[in-house]
């Protein structure tokens, strides 16, 4: 089985991404059903033994799924938007993303009109 | 592919507003391909047109509702989802869209209109086909020859993979290096697929989309037996780029960006099949005993 560390810890994790999405809306994130539904299924399933629990771990893992969606998906739009969100670049700052910079001439190439 | 997605999104638009458009206003808009000002410009997102969304539960399961519409397929079915985390989780999808709705970030509302809509017009066997014949060029079952730290790292990474497999399914899968690929035999198939046929049609298209991100079903069913975290399993579906990152540096937006993408995919197809498949899992463990 795989490990997935404390239940605490994911569902701060998982409070920690609702908190982010619901930060440009101006609400609370706990206004939402996603909240609700997620502190409800947690104090629903905390046990109190250390017993190894099958349904427990099931339901962890969900819960750890969930929050790598959410995580992911917020650095994924933050990488997209920084790179790939406006459409193509022009030639100065293609040459810049890899550390180049265009020859500067003087009074142009004389070429232009 | 541009010209696709254009034409998806515009679908999109006309069934969000106009419902009662039916199958008539489809055909006009398959017909009419909208025109490129600007071959390399993405496409605009679509303004957040709604305020408030809420859940209800219909006849035949958990419905959305952006303010007061029903939310629809690309099909303009009315969409309806059996679960109520799965319900919750899509509804998150769609409130937590900003100004603009970006639809490539909305994993699992993608893969529920796949399920509703079925737009490959496939059934359930062709479904555990098209999975299972991803075992034939399974990623951890290609091995390279050199270089000997590569080699390595495979056989350390993959091989508990691979046996952990073999033992919970009672199969012989194996590894290759030869560019033919390893000889799987006609059992192991045999064995995957009347297991894949315990999950229902939701699950399935849940369990072939995952297949086709990680381009491995041995990793696949690791993650949906719980084995692997979705972590561990794109990273060892990536193991040949993570070493070659190590050697030749990190590329924030080509190496990062198609890693946090692979990971959203993976978990958004990994929740949905563990969503869908929560009554066929019971059934599954009383099998087992």
């Amino acid at each position: 089985m795989a490990a997935l560390g404390s239940p605490a810890r994911t569902l701060r994790g998982l409070l920690r991404e609702l908190r982010y999405m619901n930060a440009a809306t101006g609400r609370s994130y706990r206004d939402t059903a996603a909240y609700r539904y997620l502190v409800k299924a947690f104090r629903a399933h905390r046990v109190t033994s250390e017993k190894l629990c099958r349904a427990q771990h099931e339901l962890h893992f969900q819960a750890a799924t969930y929050l790598c969606l959410l995580r992911s998906v917020r650095k994924h739009v933050a990488l997209h938007q920084e790179f790939h969100g406006k459409g193509e670049r022009s030639v100065e700052e293609s040459a810049g993303l890899v550390g180049l910079k265009l020859p500067q001439q003087p009074g142009g190439k004389g070429w232009e009109p | 592919m541009w010209r696709r997605c254009l034409c998806l999104r515009d679908r999109w638009r006309r069934l969000l507003n106009q419902p009662s458009g039916g199958p008539t206003a489809i055909v006009r808009t398959g017909a009419n391909i909208p025109s490129l000002s600007r071959a390399y410009a993405p496409p605009a997102e679509r303004k957040r047109f709604y305020q408030n969304v809420s859940i209800t539960q219909g006849e035949g399961g958990f419905e959305i509702n952006l303010d007061h519409r029903k939310l629809k397929t690309p099909q303009a079915k009315l969409f309806t989802v059996p679960s109520e985390a799965l319900a919750i989780a899509v509804a998150t999808e769609w409130d937590c869209q900003q100004d603009t709705i970006k639809f490539y970030t909305m994993h699992l509302t993608t893969l529920c209109n796949t399920s509703l809509d079925n737009p490959t017009q496939r059934n359930k066997d062709q479904l555990i086909r098209a999975a299972v014949k991803f075992l034939d060029t399974d990623t951890i079952c290609y091995r390279v020859e050199e270089p000997e730290t590569l080699v390595e790292l495979q056989k350390n990474e993959w091989d508990p993979i691979i046996t952990w497999a073999e033992k919970r399914y009672g199969v012989e899968i194996g590894s290759s290096t030869s560019i033919m690929g390893p000889n799987i035999p006609d059992r192991t198939r045999e064995v995957l697929v009347s297991h894949l046929a315990s999950y229902s049609m939701w699950a399935l298209q849940g369990i072939e989309f995952v297949v086709s991100q990680l381009k491995s079903m041995v990793l696949t069913l690791g993650l949906i037996d719980l084995r692997l975290t979705v972590e561990q399993a794109v990273l060892l579906s990536r193991l040949e780029e993570e070493y070659q990152i190590q050697k030749w540096g990190n590329v924030e937006w080509a190496h990062d960006y198609e890693l946090q993408e692979l990971r959203a995919r993976t978990a958004a197809g990994a929740l949905f099949v563990h969503l869908c498949s929560e009554s066929t899992t019971i059934r599954h463990k009383l099998l087992q005993d």
